[in-house]
């Protein structure tokens, strides 16, 4: 039955993405308390809750597609890695300010031309998150540019720190140009978007960036990818022991 | 909707002057309605349908407002009524009233000008200057920006156009 069919696919898509924004929005969330100075944590910590707001948009579409088998709460804490199928970047450690931003970077320039694209989505509930998640975008990507730039084109030592950063990332950028069965099957429905169009765009506009903030663009020399399917760092087994603790201690526990 | 037996009654208009109590928890002198948060109120039958719409994606006060509402419909006698959260059309500050701007000043908080305004210049909501600078684009909420006058030194939040 094609439409049943449709509606599982659907479903996998938005947990996907819904597990995108989670993971990236625990990463975001760990500077609460740490960043470097006042008006830093602020702003981390309020484009962790932008994140994590589009999870639970994601993680709700899903739910609701799953027939009542699943929750929002469910899909977010009681799933293990392997069924975890964010990008692999988005599960990074946060590390130090500079691979924060730039990791930041990288992933804002993919949603600025991400989420148009999802906005055209002839899903109704995709496209209504995309909307409302594109404005927000627009203000990630102003932050993270001016940072880039700012460190790029700083101190001697916050010069080191960001392109390093870039150096230790860019390998992990190839997966989010890449599609499998199921998206190139939803993208063919004109449900998903075709990362694939978005890359020379994403690409020519970050190196724009940090030529402007004086930096090297990296050579591009390795690529991992695994994520979609599973497939993860040792990283996302320390963030998910973090992040479900306590739904895993306490099960069904409410505040 | 053709099946939805919409019922402009005095109960419906009445609901507008009990929901205009319910205000933004961060920004208390401001209603859900002036921020454009309160969507429809319409009757289906004996129940009430509220509709609402989040700011930002990842809004924590919604939950407060909507708990707000519940306890404001309660406390007037209302007991059959459901609480609908739609995101499209996409919330815009562009739905803020002209009360709630001028509200908004009021309390200290640079109201937002409209989106696609040319002139985006953010004034000191204290003492009126011009001349203000950035000083972070996420203010105290994920919706303000924290701004300060170089005239009067003083610091303040400014509603972001979104």
């Amino acid at each position: 039955m094609p439409e049943k069919n449709s509606k599982t696919l659907i479903q996998q898509y938005a947990t996907r993405l819904g597990d995108d924004s989670l993971i990236l929005g625990h990463r975001l969330s760990e500077w609460c308390g740490n960043a470097p100075f006042l008006e830093e944590e602020i702003a981390l910590t309020n484009v962790a809750l932008d994140y994590i707001g589009r999870a639970r948009f994601f993680y709700g579409y899903a739910a609701e597609l799953s027939n009542g088998t699943q929750t929002e709460d469910s899909i977010a804490y009681l799933r293990d890695c392997r069924q975890y199928q964010n990008f692999l970047i988005n599960e990074l450690p946060r590390g130090n300010f500079a691979y924060t931003i730039a990791r930041q970077l990288i992933i804002d320039i993919f949603y600025s031309h991400f989420l148009p694209r999802l906005i055209q989505s002839k899903d109704e509930t995709l496209s209504a998150i995309a909307e409302k998640a594109i404005k927000e975008t627009q203000y990630h990507l102003k932050r993270s540019t001016d940072w880039t730039i700012c460190l790029g084109d700083g101190s001697e030592e916050s010069h080191i720190k960001i392109q390093t950063a870039f150096e230790e990332l860019w390998g992990y950028t190839d997966e989010m140009f890449s599609l499998d069965h199921l998206e190139e099957q939803l993208v063919s429905q004109g449900v998903a978007v075709d990362t694939k169009k978005i890359k020379n765009t994403w690409k020519d506009q970050i190196e724009d960036i940090l030529t402007k903030a004086t930096l090297t663009i990296p050579r591009g020399e390795w690529g991992v990818s695994g994520g979609r399917e599973g497939y993860h760092t040792e990283h996302l087994g320390h963030l998910l022991s973090d992040l479900q603790y306590m739904q895993r201690t306490y099960p069904g526990l409410k505040w | 909707m053709q099946s939805t037996q919409i019922r402009k009654d005095k109960i419906e208009e009445e609901l507008w002057v009990v929901l205009e109590e319910v205000k933004d928890p961060e920004i208390p002198v401001i209603s859900i309605q002036d921020l454009g948060i309160l969507r429809n109120i319409e009757r289906l039958d004996e129940k009430i349908i509220i509709t609402i719409t989040p700011t930002y994606s990842g809004c924590p006060a919604m939950d407060t407002i909507c708990s707000d509402i519940s306890d404001a419909l309660v406390k007037s006698g209302h007991k059959n009524f459901e609480i609908k959260t739609v995101l499209a059309p996409a919330w815009t500050t562009d739905a803020i009233t002209e009360k709630g701007k001028l509200k908004l000043k009021a309390f200290g908080i640079a109201p937002p000008r409209k989106r696609n305004a040319t002139d985006q210049t953010i004034i000191c909501p204290l003492c009126q200057s011009t001349d203000t600078s950035l000083i972070s684009e996420f203010g105290s909420t994920a919706c303000k920006s924290l701004q300060k006058c170089n005239h009067c030194k003083e610091s303040f939040c400014s509603f972001k156009p979104i």
